[in-house]
């Protein structure tokens, strides 16, 4: 059985832990705890190890999702989450320009882990105050090479277009790449 | 889609710069401590801004720039049926009393000054409107922005919030494809000068700062600076060797037939989901 990795991060809050859910045949193994820091409570629980949700592709292949941490305190996993990652996405929530700057931070700790390609998806589209997509490429300084993709982490078919994404660059790499 | 949030995640610098790089037309509402902020921006460029305990009509403009005199303010102010900027300007360009050039340039100096001083705003609610009107009755003046980008870096002192931005001094810069930049316009300091004259994708920050005695503080305000006016970009360094210990990727080792399989595998059952 050969298993493959996507690593799944962000900043807190983006969404993260839904975005697993929304496509995981199993239930999300959340490694989550009450939040303690009043500046973070926007929500009751946060991820501090890791997310974790499965996909079986056939019987020979899965494919493992993994969500990082979102606070800052717990980076010594994102290291150890990203070894042997086929690519990852970086979650940020467009309603919180407060997380860009940490949205940017995080991106190039992971480029710098790994050559692996990967995307910018941007959370909760949906909602009223989302940011726009043009404005938050110029926001997070992404070069217009870089995918950056609407989604919303709740819809299952908005969540399989991100992963699609990904999928695809990683295939424009292979096909670009040295054999 | 909403363009709004706070001075104090987003600062007006990166702002200015975002309407800048976007050629943005619209107003921006700033609402301050204790005052109110409206500038209006024409595909990107500085067209209007004032400060609500401040009238920035062409009248009050002219009077605090000693162009008109108290005598002539009142006069304009008491008319009954008050006269609208670009019928006060006619008049006074038609009447041989100021030129055109001496009108524009005393309402860019009111507009850009109601900026600058948003420079010291560390708080305050914004929010951008794409569709709201030119304001009604003003005249529009034309400022690139990048003079005014920069400027809000030189005044940044918040040492947490450069480290924040320009983490890595390990980085190297290079100039942005941008065609219509053009340094020429610019008015850069000599020390910003000097750190231009380095930016080579070959030269990490951290040696630009050396070779131009610089201490963190100073190099990271003037590469902000440059970063928020859309003039460099961060890159790695050319030579910059790879991170000690290689994270291995997943298709390591795999010939390209195999690793396509695998990709088209992983695409078929996402489709499928």
């Amino acid at each position: 059985m050969q298993t493959v990795k996507i690593v799944v991060t962000g900043p807190f809050n983006a969404g993260k832990t839904a975005f697993i859910q929304t496509v995981s045949e199993i239930d999300v193994v959340a490694t989550e705890r009450k939040i303690t820091s009043e500046a973070e409570r926007v929500k009751d629980t946060t991820t501090v190890a890791m997310d974790f949700g499965r996909i079986t592709v056939d019987e020979d292949l899965v494919l493992y999702l993994f969500g990082t941490p979102g606070q800052r305190r717990f980076d010594f996993m994102w290291e150890i989450l990203s070894e042997g990652m086929l690519g990852f996405i970086v979650l940020v929530d467009s309603t919180r320009p407060e997380t860009f700057r940490e949205a940017r931070s995080i991106l190039e700790t992971f480029r710098a882990y790994a050559p692996t390609p990967y995307v910018v998806a941007a959370n909760k589209q949906d909602l009223e105050d989302a940011w726009d997509l043009e404005d938050m490429r110029i926001a997070l300084r992404l070069d217009s090479r870089v995918k950056l993709l609407p989604c919303v982490a709740t819809d299952k078919e908005s969540v399989k277009k991100v992963l699609l994404e990904l999928l695809f660059s990683i295939m424009e790499e292979i096909e670009g790449g040295q054999a | 889609m909403a363009l709004k949030g706070n001075l104090r995640d987003f600062s007006i610098t990166q702002l200015l710069n975002l309407v800048n790089l976007a050629r943005k037309t619209g107003m921006l509402y700033i609402r301050g401590a204790e005052a109110k902020a409206e500038i209006y921006f024409r595909e990107g460029k500085l067209a209007y801004a004032a400060m609500s305990h401040q009238p920035n009509d062409l009248a009050s403009v002219l009077y605090r720039e000693k162009k008109l005199s108290a005598g002539q303010y009142k006069a304009i102010k008491a008319r009954k049926e008050p006269m609208n900027d670009k019928a006060l300007g006619l008049l006074l360009v038609n009447a041989g009393y100021l030129s055109q050039e001496e009108i524009l340039q005393c309402l860019q100096a009111a507009y850009v000054g109601v900026v600058k001083r948003l420079f010291a705003w560390a708080e305050g609610y914004f929010e951008f409107d794409g569709k709201a009107p030119p304001p009604a009755g003003r005249i529009l003046v034309r400022v690139d922005l990048e003079n005014l980008i920069i400027e809000g870096a030189r005044q940044l002192r918040e040492w947490e919030q450069l480290q924040n931005e320009i983490p890595d001094l390990d980085m190297a810069l290079k100039f942005t494809d941008r065609p219509d930049t053009n340094l020429r316009k610019l008015s850069l300091s000599v020390e910003e000068w000097r750190v231009v004259s380095f930016i080579n994708p070959k030269n990490t920050i951290r040696q630009i700062a050396r070779a131009t005695k610089m201490n963190d503080l100073e190099i990271r305000r003037i590469v902000y600076g440059l970063l928020q006016a859309g003039l460099v970009e961060l890159v790695r360094p050319e030579h910059k060797p790879a991170p000690p210990r290689p994270i291995h990727t997943a298709l390591e080792g795999k010939t390209k037939d195999e690793q396509r399989s695998l990709v088209n595998r992983l695409i078929s059952r996402i489709r499928g989901l």
